[in-house]
């Protein structure tokens, strides 16, 4: 089974989140909550469901990543551009990808 | 251009206010997920993969520089200081706050514009000839109509909730313009033998996974009867249209299910009881709706012909941008602008705050305040005297949007894609990008001359790849982008889809594919003024095939 993490839009700003060990909903995949076993999923697809149901989020959906050299990634390329940002340098003054790809510390 | 009355403001305010109360009631709970999805969507507010995204109506394409001005404003305070133009002449803002977004409106309202019907299965935002009131080649001026059918579209009862979206283009010269026969219903304004006005109607025209060129059902409709025809059309789709499948409910399925002879002969049916009801358009209706779109007043600026002659021997980049972005006018002193979206390697479509204001600026001061969006994603300003050019390109420059491209193979059309689109597959901007970097040198520009590249990042073909010249769709197989090429489309008078060339590419092999083609272009041209589409009309795909994939068995597979 690949690894796990449980990732939404926020209703309020509709920015992309990650579900992180504290129960949060956090905007930095790299702090997600990571499920490695079936249980683990499923309490990760619960919190969804209710997390949309308290109108927290919207759009919850468990993606598929891996971990390489500590960073999670995944494995779709549609979930990691949801969590790096637009792949392009959109506006002025804007980073691009790799400033935000970087894990947080 | 049009401006509201009385009735148009307050109806606009009453759905801001609507709209206000329904955003509140998401946020406290009180509405549902479900429950609210179709009341934002009917207020332009889609989720993408980031954030919401607005997308706001620009009827035909038609902004004052007050206008422009306040799309400025709602980049700079509601988003990141941008936003993007799109193929349907309407412009999308990218990182709105939900919580924000009435306030945007309410904003967007004080300049007469909404966000209304640029969602959902309803008749969508129309759409004219981006040039409409300026070009030289024009028999009318196509927005008075477009305004009487975007007023009789908004918020129609019968026509709130059909099968499918739907969408209409009006065009007022023979050279298409607005691609009318890839739109559900195109309509070409023309004059008959007595001097009288009217529209060839073309209907079932569409892209998409199904792309298909409309079929004309009348080779002459009166201008009277212009809401009746259309009611009939959209009555027949309305009880016909397929609701059982949404790949399947669009109008062009419909045409090619019941074939052209059978519709347009239920469709005459449907009008002969329409036909001299109350929406026959009274000429005093028409002629007070056109009277908002009248010609302006263009001094005779003879002036410029002199001044433009020396200004481009001075200079030699203006030289280079007058000859490709700018068209002969009505007028012999005035000239059409079109104001490059498309920057060497920069995101087709998109402007800064920044950008909108220059070109608002300049609009006032030199092109009578009026500017327009194309379909082709750049804008355009309608009526700019030869004696002003040089001001104008002046002012461009240094805005960062004098790039001298309009209709070269820089000048691409590219939707959002997966960058920021939740139903595409794959990206379409970072293609653009490098496609545009590679053949951006001006001289080999000019030397390939006109060549429409337009990618779509999925099936559904926001970025017209079925009518380019060179089209490219990006698909997601085994978890990774690949992009089919596929050539020979066009979205003229003489409309055309392209045929799908091969196997696809892989993101770092696509624009060594485009040089292929392109390259293959230039050695099999007769001379240089046989274009890519006329070259390929002529010679087919196998040279083209042959270059791309060497022997016939590797492009079948």
């Amino acid at each position: 089974m690949a690894d796990k993490v449980l990732t939404a839009n926020r209703l309020s700003d509709g920015i992309s989140v990650w579900l992180d060990a504290a129960g949060n909903w956090n905007e930095q995949l790299q702090d997600a909550f990571v499920a490695r076993h079936k249980e683990a999923v499923d309490a990760l697809e619960a919190t969804g469901k209710q997390a949309f149901a308290d109108n927290k989020v919207v759009d919850v959906n468990v993606v598929d990543v891996e971990e390489v050299d500590g960073v999670l990634r995944p494995l779709r390329m549609r979930e990691r551009i949801r969590a790096e940002g637009p792949s392009i340098a959109y506006a002025a003054g804007y980073a691009g990808l790799t400033a935000t790809a970087q894990p947080v510390a | 251009m049009y401006r509201y009355d009385e009735f148009d403001h307050a109806f606009v305010a009453g759905r801001v206010e609507q709209f206000r109360d329904q955003v509140e009631r998401r946020l406290s709970g009180e509405l549902a997920e479900d429950a609210f999805k179709p009341l934002r969507l009917m207020n332009g507010v889609y989720l993408q993969l980031h954030a919401y995204m607005l997308r706001i109506a620009i009827p035909y394409g038609t902004l004052s520089a007050r206008q422009m001005r306040m799309l400025a404003h709602i980049g700079r305070k509601y988003d990141r200081g941008y936003g993007h133009f799109t193929t349907r002449q309407n412009i999308q803002f990218n990182w709105p706050k939900l919580s924000e977004i009435p306030d945007a409106l309410a904003d967007l309202a004080s300049v007469e514009m909404h966000a209304l019907q640029t969602s959902g299965n309803c008749i969508r935002n129309v759409t004219a000839d981006h040039f409409a009131g300026a070009a030289a080649d024009e028999v009318a001026d196509p927005r008075p109509y477009a305004e009487i059918l975007r007023q009789w579209s908004s918020v129609h009862p019968e026509f709130s909730f059909l099968p499918r979206k739907f969408k209409i283009a009006v065009t007022g010269a023979e050279r298409d313009r607005a691609a009318i026969q890839v739109h559900d219903i195109g309509l070409h304004l023309k004059k008959n033998d007595a001097g009288a006005i009217g529209f060839a109607v073309y209907v079932g025209g569409g892209q998409g996974r199904t792309p298909m060129v409309a079929k004309k059902i009348r080779d002459f409709l009166p201008e009277q009867d212009l809401l009746s025809y259309t009611t009939a059309i959209m009555r027949v789709y309305n009880l016909h249209g397929r609701r059982d499948n949404k790949y399947k409910a669009r109008i062009k399925i419909l045409v090619h299910e019941t074939g052209a002879e059978e519709l347009s002969r239920q469709v005459e049916a449907e009008f002969a009881e329409l036909k001299n009801t109350e929406l026959k358009l009274p000429e005093a209706d028409i002629a007070a709706i056109s009277a908002y779109f009248a010609p302006p007043e263009l001094a005779a600026r003879a002036e410029g012909w002199a001044n433009l002659a020396e200004w481009k021997k001075a200079d030699p980049a203006f030289a280079a941008w007058v000859r490709q972005n700018v068209q002969p006018h009505k007028h012999p002193d005035y000239g059409m602008v079109t104001i490059s979206l498309k920057p060497i390697g920069g995101i087709p479509g998109d402007a800064t705050s920044e950008q909108m204001e220059a070109v608002a600026d300049i609009a006032e001061d030199y092109a009578l305040d009026e500017i327009r969006v194309s379909h082709e994603q750049n804008l355009i300003l309608p009526h700019v005297a030869l004696a002003d050019l040089e001001a104008v390109y002046r002012g461009l420059v240094a805005a960062g949007l004098a790039t001298a491209n309009a209709g070269l193979i820089t000048d691409i059309i590219a939707c959002p894609g997966l960058d920021y689109c939740a139903l595409a597959n794959a990206r379409s901007i970072p293609v653009a990008q490098e496609i545009s970097t590679r053949f951006g040198a001006p001289e080999r520009q000019a030397e390939i001359g006109e060549l429409k590249i337009k990618i779509s990042g999925c099936i559904n073909a926001c970025g017209h790849h079925h009518v380019g010249h060179i089209g490219l769709l990006g698909v997601e197989k085994k978890g990774a982008e690949l992009y089919q090429i596929t050539l020979g489309g066009s979205g003229d008078e003489n409309t055309s889809i392209g045929e799908i060339i091969g196997r696809g590419f892989e993101p770092e092999k696509v624009t060594d594919a485009i040089e292929v083609v392109v390259d293959t272009y230039l050695g099999l041209r007769l001379d240089p003024s046989e274009t890519f589409l006329a070259a390929y009309r002529r010679v087919g795909p196998q040279p083209f095939k042959d270059a791309l994939y060497g022997d016939k068995t590797a492009a079948a597979a």
